[in-house]
């Protein structure tokens, strides 16, 4: 287990050295989408340009531009644009529950924030800019400037190591 | 404004205030021994992090998850109070007042346009489960509940020959991980097919539970080393409550209401 200070943008270097269980403490920007902005990409594209970038899975709460509370939202609801979002550059997916591993495989990561600590997250984040705020304040795509986010586990790894799905078979076999 | 009205709605917004910034001394307590029996260095960094969360959110004043919720009361009310105003009404300007003051995230949608209310009511919101109880005046508990945990619960139609331990532990193994473990287990064992969810909702609200049912199955959760957030660990579930109702010979419904960590309640009463 190493543990690693990163800057966005990341690049295929940056991510090719993580192996899962790794701690990484990310700065620089990062975005959060869900529900409805994942739809939305899908079907328009990007407000913004996701080479390198790490996205984040958070609905926050925001109050006059300030990061109130902005801790992860479940991954597994945006599973079905995960090779899409991953296929424009997307190096790192920030969020909770992991996703399937295979559309990560030599080219991303996916990193676990501790769920629940939105108190803990909104210390290391400032709102940068907002995109579709048409979506409200949940669902808007909003850019985040992270200092030392984490601590972040690699979850999943881009050699194909996924830390959720060793933990779920072997939990099956103990049932 | 009457009175009573007005102190019910400040109990509200006092209740919600306390509920979102802080946990109840009993499951602060539960985290803090889950961290010291835990094994795996990373689960207890996880559940150290928790706890840290709690006290930022504390010392700031600040909803410790960003999911702030569906508003969610327990009411219990004498039965010789008589109300010159609607309970209901009064308790949804409480959470109207809530979500800007604290302020709340938004998070009531209609279930197919998705639109937003934009202050956490409407039709069915909040949601007030009343009891009636000797003695006087009323008490109102917050209990705000996340999607996280909120959508991995599950009925089961159980066949009466069916193991109902068997299908909570096999659905607790597939779905925990999404739910923000460790986590609190609201059971409903039996009743019908929508008494079985009630009564595992009523089981959050009445934990932990400490029967040789409850320490079994809590024990054999533990076992299967999910942990904290699903990456491993010794600590899946930090309580497990069952409350049972009898239901139809040929029935066996089976509700598992999930609860994340962060489990959530504050009680303010009304005299």
């Amino acid at each position: 287990m190493t543990t690693y200070y990163l800057q966005t943008p990341l690049s295929g270097k940056d991510v090719e050295k993580l192996v899962a269980g790794d701690v990484v403490f990310l700065s620089g920007l990062l975005f959060t989408a869900r529900d409805k902005a994942h739809a939305l990409i899908h079907r328009a594209g990007s407000p913004i340009s996701l080479e390198g970038a790490a996205l984040y899975h958070c609905g926050p709460i925001i109050q006059d531009s300030r990061v109130l509370s902005a801790g992860p939202t479940t991954s597994g609801r945006m599973a079905r644009y995960t090779e899409q979002i991953l296929e424009q550059g997307v190096r790192a997916i920030i969020g909770k529950g992991g996703l399937p591993g295979e559309p990560f495989r030599n080219r991303a990561v996916y990193l676990a924030y501790p769920g629940g600590c939105g108190a803990a997250a909104a210390r290391q984040l400032s709102a940068r800019a907002v995109h579709l705020p048409e979506l409200g304040m949940a669902e808007s795509l909003w850019v985040f400037e992270a200092k030392e986010f984490g601590p972040m586990i690699v979850a999943i790894d881009s050699q194909g190591k996924d830390l959720y799905q060793e933990v779920r078979r072997s939990a099956q076999m103990r049932i | 404004m009457s009175d009573m009205k007005d102190q019910v709605v400040q109990a509200t917004v006092r209740a919600l205030e306390r509920a979102e910034t802080s946990l109840p001394d009993w499951v602060l307590e539960a985290i803090r021994q889950a961290a010291k029996r835990e094994s795996n260095a990373l689960a207890r960094q996880h559940l150290q992090f928790m706890l840290e969360n709690v006290k930022i959110a504390g010392q700031s004043s600040l909803p410790l998850c960003q999911d702030t919720g569906l508003a969610i009361f327990h009411v219990k009310m004498s039965r010789d109070l008589c109300l010159d105003f609607s309970l209901y009404e009064a308790i949804a300007e409480g959470v109207r007042i809530a979500t800007e003051k604290i302020p709340l995230r938004p998070n009531a949608v209609h279930p197919l346009t998705r639109k937003n209310s934009g202050d956490n009511t409407g039709p069915g919101m909040p949601d007030v489960i009343l009891d009636y109880v000797d003695g006087c005046g009323l008490s109102i508990t917050a209990f705000p509940k996340g999607a996280g945990s909120e959508n991995m619960s599950l009925v089961g139609m159980l066949n009466p020959a069916d193991d109902p331990f068997d299908f909570i532990v096999k659905t607790v193994a597939e779905r925990a991980a999404n739910a923000c473990p460790p986590l609190f287990l609201g059971i409903g064992l039996g009743g019908s097919f929508d008494l079985a969810a009630r009564l595992a909702k009523r089981a959050l609200l009445n934990m932990p539970g400490s029967s040789q049912e409850e320490m079994r199955l809590l024990e054999r959760i533990n076992s299967l080393g999910i942990g904290p957030m699903g990456l491993g660990g010794d600590i899946t579930a930090l309580g497990v409550k069952i409350e049972t109702a009898l239901c139809h010979t040929a029935s066996l419904p089976v509700a598992i209401n999930f609860q994340c960590w962060a489990n959530r309640s504050a009680t303010e009463v009304v005299q």
